[in-house]
């Protein structure tokens, strides 16, 4: 048996030298993890079962270490305005503890990276960039804050993330021993955030995730990440808590119709491809890096995202071609993320198709290693969770 | 589960029970481990002539697709019928419930000792 197929969680980038471990690692080591490499940081792709993890963040909960993102401090007194020009938000007008999903373009209107911001004091900002796009988010946020009062500051070392996700998250954070926060926990709206101690430590919980799922993101400095974890571990015992590793996210992401770098957003996609018009902001009174291109837009037969439902179990995977018929000569499209959904039962693709063949309800025909796969364009999201 | 160190191994992390003409194929515990959970798996029909190397089937997981070679020449004399519907046998246990193939032998192939595979796998 060989792999026929790229491991979607790994790294794209083979020559990783540096091998970098979470300040979790131990925890994840003892609790019996596989590992993979995420842009040069080995990280736990699975503990037991990919499916078993899954299933319990949709059911109960599951815990997952993001501590390879990349933190980005951005203060000073022009730091919304430096945001306003160097993202493709509006970050300047976001409320004291709100986070907002935004954009780092460049200026062909192209997407270097897909961040969440936390705005953490009038002045302060917390700028949340993958993993795989750290050199480059730190490089464009400091080369484009040359001409404001601010300060970029890497904190990407010293802070660890901690993800609890699941229908029973709030359960679980509120029983975990030695933590407070500074507020209403279960009143904590969705993309909103409040401060928190742990064991004399600061700690950002933020209502936040990438499952499709109620849940809280929780950063804080290294030293004290190991201790938190397993004091979630503990609470979570009795709420069907598991540690939940980068394969599970993968699907649970998918289902819920959210891009991955790389996948779904490239340097060369514009945000309108890729269903997030939306997230750059016209309207705002300033430049911003990635404005005239955006303003003009992607050509009218630029292909477009779209959802792609099959029947059956063989789920067509990232890099597939997608064709118009059966017989086909020529490939219209390509998948950029698929896999068998373990929520739904059937395969579940994410691609880009150009608009004519992107209507809802169209049937397209996915290459599967030679079969050709009829499949079904419906809207995102595959999955949505009742509230 | 059949003993590991008496079977014999192929470098495409498939293990072979040679029993008189017959040989049960299956995926190893490191391959299954490798692929997570599968989900899927699609394998040749009974009585066809397989040669050694070529792809006879598809063991797909969540997260990839593995492709099943045939590791010796032969003909196909049973699929296991347990795993097309319970694929995650694959995982729970490869080197028993989790067999894929039988196939009746041309001849006695050439494979992997136990202390060879290991050496290939590390472990």
């Amino acid at each position: 048996m060989t792999s026929a197929s790229p491991d979607p969680t790994s790294s794209q980038n083979d020559d990783a030298v540096t091998e970098r471990f979470s300040p979790l690692h131990a925890a994840h080591v003892a609790a019996g993890a596989s590992f993979t490499d995420f842009a040069g940081w080995q990280m736990p792709v699975r503990y037991s079962s990919d499916l078993a993890e899954h299933h319990a963040v949709r059911k109960a909960a599951g815990l997952f270490d993001l501590s390879h993102m990349a933190e980005i401090r951005v203060s000073g007194p022009q730091a919304g305005e430096f945001l306003d020009h160097a993202l493709a938000g509006q970050l300047s007008v976001i409320d004291l503890m709100q986070a907002k999903y935004s954009l780092l373009l460049n200026s062909r209107g192209g997407i270097i990276d897909d961040l969440v911001v936390y705005r953490t004091g009038e002045t302060d900002f917390l700028v949340v960039a993958n993993a795989g796009n750290h050199d480059q988010a730190l490089d464009a946020l400091t080369a484009r804050a040359a001409r404001f009062d601010v300060v970029v500051a890497d904190e990407s070392n010293d802070t660890a993330l901690i993800a609890v996700q699941g229908p029973n998250a709030l359960a679980i954070v509120q029983a975990t021993a030695g933590l407070s926060t500074d507020g209403d926990l279960a009143g904590l709206r969705y993309y909103r955030a409040l401060t928190a101690a742990f064991a004399g430590t600061p700690v950002l919980i933020a209502r936040t995730g990438y499952t499709g799922e109620d849940g809280f993101e929780l950063y804080l400095p290294n030293a004290a990440a190991l201790a938190l974890w397993d004091a979630i571990v503990v609470a979570g015992a009795v709420h069907g808590l598991v540690p939940a590793g980068l394969a599970s996210r993968d699907t649970l992401r998918l289902e819920a119709g959210m891009p991955l770098y790389g996948h779904e957003l490239t340097t060369s996609t514009y945000p309108a491809q890729a269903g997030l018009g939306r997230v750059v902001n016209l309207a705002k009174p300033t430049d911003f890096v990635g404005r005239t291109a955006s303003e003009e837009g992607p050509a009218g037969d630029a292909p477009v995202l779209v959802g792609l439902v099959s029947a059956g179990k063989r789920a067509g995977r990232a890099g597939y071609q997608i064709f118009r018929s059966p017989d086909a000569t020529e490939a219209e499209g390509v998948i950029t993320s698929g896999a068998l959904s373990p929520t739904l039962g059937y395969p579940i693709a994410m691609a880009y198709l150009p608009p004519a063949l992107a209507r809802l309800d169209t049937e397209v025909f996915i290459d599967v290693r030679g079969t050709r796969a009829p499949a079904t364009v419906i809207a995102l999201p595959f999955y949505k969770r009742r509230k | 589960m059949a003993d590991k160190t008496e079977l014999q191994y192929t470098a495409e992390h498939e293990w072979v029970l040679v029993d008189g003409d017959t040989a049960t194929v299956g995926i190893t515990a490191y391959a299954a481990d490798k692929l997570g959970d599968v989900v899927f798996v699609e394998l040749p029909a009974v009585g066809s002539a397989i040669a050694a190397g070529t792809v006879v089937g598809e063991i797909e997981s969540t997260k990839s697709v593995g492709e099943l070679f045939a590791p010796i020449d032969g003909t196909v004399a049973e699929i296991n019928d347990a795993v097309v519907d319970s694929p995650e046998l694959v995982n729970s246990d490869p080197l028993g419930e989790g067999w894929l193939i039988k196939i009746t032998l041309k001849t006695l192939p050439a494979l992997l000792s136990y202390a060879e595979y290991s050496a290939i796998t590390g472990e």
